[in-house]
């Protein structure tokens, strides 16, 4: 089966292509890139006034299953990740159980095959359980095809363990995602320590409890010659603490969220508590921080923290709420609308952030239209106006702040290896 | 003052939500409240067929009491609930609560509770009136109605006066709602306590913070001391009861040197020798049973207003 997807603004990264191109996949692979392709093919997709990019990777969302189905399951998580224009993601451990061994490595991915819409890659467990005590098998999960192992949610506070980690996932050859938080830090914060939290009377965490942690993994990172991940990175300070990391050499990279630069802790005034998220929301200067820092390259990838939770969770009080939101649907219209339209990432540089870093960060060999590569590719309406609506959710959970909002920018159509899963808006996969 | 607003707020949140004109509409009201508790017979029939559940997920006496009283005076039906945030978070939601009791048909909920922003999400769950009877560290607004309604019986006034919140402003409810009336009145505020108890950012609310107490209440015209709660939160930031009170306690010697016609407040239970002396708390300078009076007159005017609040116009 061949698929022709013609005149579309052809936006790959990974090999410096921003131009009118047509693209002819067979066999679930890119055959061909070049202008007016003549080749004979079983479908052609019109993409002229799109832009067509390889498949976004997600490398840091939680799809919940095992244990948590009331919230995400697989097929659910991959379908919003289809919606989102996503091709791929990452699929964080902390589930019920954690994903710490070669067995449970082994049952998730059945469950994948059977339910995904997407491409899953799993994230195993730095230690066992998530308890921050003794290390899961790394080597072991590796084995099994992890991408990364991350205990993301719960920290390794104990240097010592985390040392071990990463000079484990070091020989293993996996980098290792880090949540930086200190937990004593944090105590019981539920939002950004400041003036608003004082107004609103709730316990702040403290910018500190992130950026203090980073320093310390990347001073242990370099010591170790290990690769580690930042994940969402939420102030000012931490992007210039990784700045700093990079230019002497550190092995670090970094991601930051869609609503990290977005919202800001304002949005919390009204005890909304699908504005409680972990790191909190912080500050006006922060957002331009992170914008900065993905603008320098400091921040190298933008990725969801895709948290559902069910609204019985989330309809209490702020402090008794979960920590998260879900991101996958919104990710790359917000990114549209602060980054491109803003003029702070070029097209290029914004796919680059939503696909081909995030994929070279995981080795997993996607994020990239060359010839030969698997056929991920989404097309999309750079000028689709919407209104994203609770009705219109794909994902199990409705944990959005972004609701209601005037959103622009978006996934029309996608190919996971060559296979159309949305068409026009509509998913087509099952 | 406008004596004809016409009232649209079908909650009491906050006095951060209330404009300057709201806020003086309230005391304006319960100043003819205040003249029916003087009365033989201190009843009046406007909340008549109404009904008020007193819903306390946090123990409380007096705040209780003074509602149900307000409410009873006015004719209104009470009824009380008492129940622990930490059981209810194990089975029913505070939003589902908050329906079970509106499906009683009430018209009026009166909610303390220890999470702050709760009155904020059960307003927005309920169609009947919410007032917040103290939320966390957020809001007592009634608190600081009947503080400011006591302020202006004894001064006559609320612009210009140099008034003191002394205590642990950092985990105060009670503080935060001065903070926005007095201010909003035109009130030149201070707050002062140890370091570790004035929170980040408290200068934005458009007061002066100071840890010197000799220093806060100099040139006051009022203070209004804050309860010590070294059970709770206020511990960490604090040695001792002994050393508090040495260094921030009200005492004879200190006020001595303040304007002699000083005006001492406490939001009550008064833990005497430790945020003031018995000699104080008993002292001429001391409204803090008229504070306790004046009460039941503010809440008698906020639960009148809120019960009959009208449509806002667009």
């Amino acid at each position: 089966m061949k698929c022709l997807i013609k005149s579309g603004r052809v936006v790959d990264p990974a090999s410096g292509i921003d131009e009118i191109r047509d693209i002819l996949v067979s066999g679930g692979k890119i055959e061909k890139i070049a202008k007016n392709i003549t080749d004979k093919a079983d479908r052609t997709m019109d993409a002229k006034g799109m832009i067509v990019s390889p498949g976004l990777v997600d490398m840091h969302a939680h799809l919940r299953e095992p244990g948590r189905e009331d919230k995400e399951t697989i097929r659910t998580g991959t379908r919003a990740a289809v919606r989102g224009g996503f091709t791929s993601v990452a699929c964080m451990p902390n589930t019920e159980p954690a994903i710490d061994s070669r067995g449970i490595v082994k049952a998730v991915k059945n469950m994948i095959t059977n339910g995904a819409a997407c491409n899953v890659f799993i994230i195993g467990a730095v230690t066992a359980r998530r308890a921050g005590k003794e290390l899961a098998d790394i080597a072991g999960m590796k084995a099994e095809g992890v991408v990364a192992v991350s205990d993301d949610g719960s920290p390794v506070s104990d240097p010592l363990v985390m040392a071990k980690a990463m000079k484990a996932c070091e020989k293993a050859g996996l980098v290792l995602v880090d949540h930086c938080e200190d937990k004593a830090l944090s105590g019981n914060g539920v939002m950004n320590k400041g003036f608003i939290s004082t107004k609103m009377g709730l316990r702040g965490i403290p910018r500190e409890s992130e950026y203090e942690a980073i320093r310390r993994d990347i001073d242990l990172a370099g010591k170790t010659k290990a690769s580690i991940h930042i994940a969402h990175v939420s102030c000012k300070e931490s992007v210039d603490i990784i700045r700093k990391a990079k230019r002497a050499g550190v092995r670090v990279t970094a991601e930051t969220a869609p609503h990290y630069f977005s919202l800001t802790e304002d949005c919390c005034v009204t005890y909304d508590t699908n504005t409680k998220m972990n790191p909190p929301l912080r500050s006006k200067e922060d957002a331009e921080a992170l914008k900065k820092g993905l603008s320098d390259g400091t921040i190298d990838v933008i990725a969801t923290d895709h948290a559902p939770h069910t609204d019985s969770e989330k309809d209490v009080e702020f402090d008794f709420a979960p920590f998260g939101i879900i991101g996958l649907e919104t990710a790359l219209s917000l990114s549209v609308t602060e980054l491109v339209d803003a003029g702070v990432l070029s097209w290029s540089g914004l796919i680059g952030k939503l696909s081909s870093n995030p994929a070279g960060i995981l080795g997993i060999g996607r994020g990239s239209l060359k010839k030969g590569s698997p056929a991920d590719i989404v097309i999309i309406d750079p000028d689709a106006k919407y209104t994203y609506s609770k009705e219109s959710i794909e994902s199990k959970s409705k944990n959005s702040p972004f609701i209601g909002w005037e959103l622009k920018g978006r996934a029309v159509s996608v190919m996971v290896g060559g296979d159309i899963v949305m068409k026009d808006g509509r998913i087509t996969k099952e | 003052m406008n004596k004809r607003l016409v009232w649209t707020k079908k909650d009491l949140l906050g006095l951060e939500y209330l404009s300057v004109e709201e806020i003086e509409f309230v005391l304006y009201t319960a100043s003819s409240f205040k003249e029916v508790t003087t009365r033989q017979i201190k009843k009046v029939p406007a909340l008549r067929g109404k009904t008020v559940v007193n819903l306390f997920y946090e123990p409380s006496t007096r705040t209780r009491t003074s509602f149900e009283l307000a409410a009873k005076r006015l004719s209104a039906d009470v009824i009380n609930i008492a129940t622990e945030s930490s059981s209810v978070k194990k089975g029913e939601t505070l939003i589902d609560t908050g329906r079970n009791i509106e499906a009683l048909k009430i018209d009026i909920i009166v909610v303390r509770h220890d999470c702050s922003g709760a009155p904020n999400i059960l307003a927005r769950s309920v169609r009947s009136s919410v007032v917040n009877a103290g939320d966390g560290w957020h809001e007592h607004p009634t608190q600081a109605l009947l503080d400011m309604f006591t302020l202006k019986e004894k001064l006559g006034r609320i612009e210009d006066l140099k008034v003191s919140i002394i205590g642990d402003i950092a985990h105060s409810r009670v503080a935060r709602s001065n903070i926005w009336g007095l201010t909003k009145l035109g009130a030149k505020v201070t707050v002062c306590a140890p370091p570790m108890l004035i929170p980040e950012g408290i200068e934005r609310l458009g007061v002066r913070a100071t840890t010197d107490l000799d220093e806060a209440i100099r040139s006051a015209d009022a203070i209004n001391v804050l309860r010590m709660q070294f059970e709770r939160d206020s511990a960490v930031a604090f040695p001792s009861r002994l050393e508090y009170f040495k260094k921030y306690g009200i005492t004879s010697e200190r006020l001595a040197k303040c304007k002699k016609d000083i005006v001492v407040m406490h939001p009550g239970p008064i833990n005497r020798g430790v945020e003031m002396s018995s000699e104080v708390a008993d002292g001429k300078s001391s409204v803090i049973l008229d504070q306790v009076t004046n009460g039941i007159a503010v809440r008698m005017a906020v639960l009148y207003l809120v019960a009959n609040a009208k449509e806002p116009q667009a």
